[in-house]
């Protein structure tokens, strides 16, 4: 095979290896789906409320949280936000699933099984 | 006719006897009974310590999923605190909810006056507390977190104090604030500066103190109760030495259980120690390295030993420490998410509650063994009757 031909192929199955663990990211594995609402009910629920109407940090409700972009809230998430309670998650999930809990945060939280 | 005056006699002689007659396994104290919280299901059960075993669900309480309890004198009635703002009292002996309030948009606990009669709750939404008839629940009087013209304060470590008082601390404003309910339609409010965004508090024993922990500063603000006068002081300030603070995905909380030993023993925020402070000086004599961010600090009623359970991610350990080595002698986990820890009034055993593992294990705290499990969804608080003849519970 010639060596450019190679390369083409070895980079186009990069990219389809890039682009499908990009969509799988946006997207986590309904098994981790789980745990991730789990961990906002119970674990960001100690502060927020197990449902999200507020604690010693605000409301997590489609209402209150409709006019904040979605990138801002991914990086509160993420890095939390200073001068407050609130601590970044990042040892616990990535930018991706951050954005998947913002996405369903707006719609309304899945419960609990 | 004459039959019938007789036959309606009998039937009230018999209808009183029925009344009178109660069986004889019903007749039980309430001094070993407690109330463990289901937290998502929105119940409680009902646990006795003497032979450790659940008696009764009570189901219908709303959002428990920052519940507290306080309970009556008698030790009959739980007063339980819903993170919905629901107030409801349930009767430890019927095994029935007695009444049932929502006081409150958002609410985090509450506490018993001195005389038993009053029940105060403090709340988020909105911020401030609120006196109700302990008998009926009727709201008697409230006071407003209202620190600035139309700013509110969430409010946080409620705890009664002798003079039908409650001091309590208010996270926005900084300040520490005591209510005297000497006339319960009258409060009478005194304001102390504290330090940054206290988290909670909790009172000494003999109610003299009161110690709100600090989230926004390294330090905690002591309040003399009995020499108000002088103002709110910091102990343990700068314990953090300017050091980047670990995250705190749980802040703790603090209660009177704190002493031990002639010691305060504190979590330190951001960091994982215990803090020590002499507890007439309130220096600081130790610091224990402990296994996470410490949530629950929890002396033995003996004082020999101080539990401690851990915010997420390290909450399925605990850690006993020696309060003599001031060192920790046993670390174990009793399941997943260890929420809450209540000693039996004595001491010789604890429960703990797992709420993923979604149970409660009663631990004999000298040979650590486990000495019975109960069942329970989603388990958080655990709380015993003994708390109501005690200042500051």
């Amino acid at each position: 095979m010639d060596r450019s031909l190679l390369i083409h192929v070895a980079v186009l199955l990069g990219l389809t290896a890039l682009a499908v663990s990009t969509t799988q990211a946006a997207e986590p594995a309904p098994a981790r789906q789980k745990e991730l609402v789990h961990m906002v009910r119970q674990d960001c629920g100690s502060c927020h409320g197990m449902r999200l109407a507020g604690g010693l940090g605000p409301a997590l409700l489609p209402e209150r949280l409709a006019d904040w972009p979605d990138d801002s809230l991914v990086a509160t998430i993420i890095h939390g936000r200073p001068g407050t309670a609130m601590p970044g998650w990042q040892r616990f999930m990535n930018e991706a699933e951050a954005g998947w809990i913002v996405a369903r945060l707006k719609q309304g939280f899945p419960e609990l099984d | 006719m004459r039959l019938r005056p007789a036959i309606a006699a009998l039937g009230l002689t018999l209808g009183l006897a029925g009344c009178a007659t109660t069986p004889p396994e019903a007749l039980r104290g309430t001094g070993d009974l407690g109330v463990v919280i289901e937290r998502a299901a929105g119940r409680v059960q009902i646990v006795e310590h003497s032979t450790n075993t659940s008696l009764a669900t009570v189901p219908g309480l709303g959002d428990l999923s920052h519940a507290h309890v306080t309970f009556s004198r008698d030790g009959r009635f739980a007063f339980v605190f819903g993170r919905d703002g629901g107030l409801t009292k349930v009767d430890l002996l019927t095994r029935r909810i007695d009444k049932r309030i929502i006081q409150a948009g958002n609410s985090i606990g509450g506490s018993i006056s001195q005389d038993g009669r009053l029940i105060v709750a403090q709340n988020y939404e909105p911020g401030g507390i609120k006196a109700f008839d302990a008998d009926t629940l009727e709201l008697l009087s409230e006071v407003p977190a209202e620190y600035a013209p139309g700013k509110f304060s969430k409010v946080v470590g409620l705890a009664d104090v002798p003079g039908q008082r409650f001091v309590y601390a208010l996270f926005e404003a900084g300040e520490i604030w005591v209510t005297d309910f000497t006339n319960p339609r009258r409060p009478v409010t005194t304001r102390h500066p504290a330090g940054r965004q206290p988290y909670d508090g909790l009172v000494t024993p003999d109610g003299r103190y009161f110690l709100a922990g600090l989230f926004g500063e390294d330090g905690i603000s002591l309040l003399d109760l009995w020499q108000p006068e002088r103002g709110a002081t910091k102990i343990l300030a700068g314990y953090g030495r300017g050091e980047q603070k670990l995250p705190v995905f749980k802040m703790p909380h603090l209660r009177g259980w704190s002493l031990a030993a002639g010691q305060a023993w504190l979590p330190a925020i951001g960091r994982h120690e215990v803090l020590v402070a002499d507890a007439r000086s309130w220096q600081e004599t130790a610091r224990v390295p402990v296994k996470g961010q410490p949530v629950f600090v929890m002396a033995r009623p003996d004082g020999r030993q101080v539990w401690v359970n851990f915010a997420f991610p390290d909450n399925e350990w605990v850690q006993v420490i020696d309060t003599v080595e001031k060192r920790v002698v046993h670390t174990f986990s009793p399941g997943k998410a260890v929420l809450h820890m209540e000693f039996e009034p004595r001491g010789e055993e604890i429960w703990l509650s797992s709420r993923d593992s979604n149970r409660v294990s009663v631990v004999n705290t000298t040979t650590f063994a486990t000495r019975a499990e109960l069942p329970a969804d989603a388990p958080s608080g655990i709380f015993f009757t003994a708390r109501g003849q005690r200042i500051g519970f």
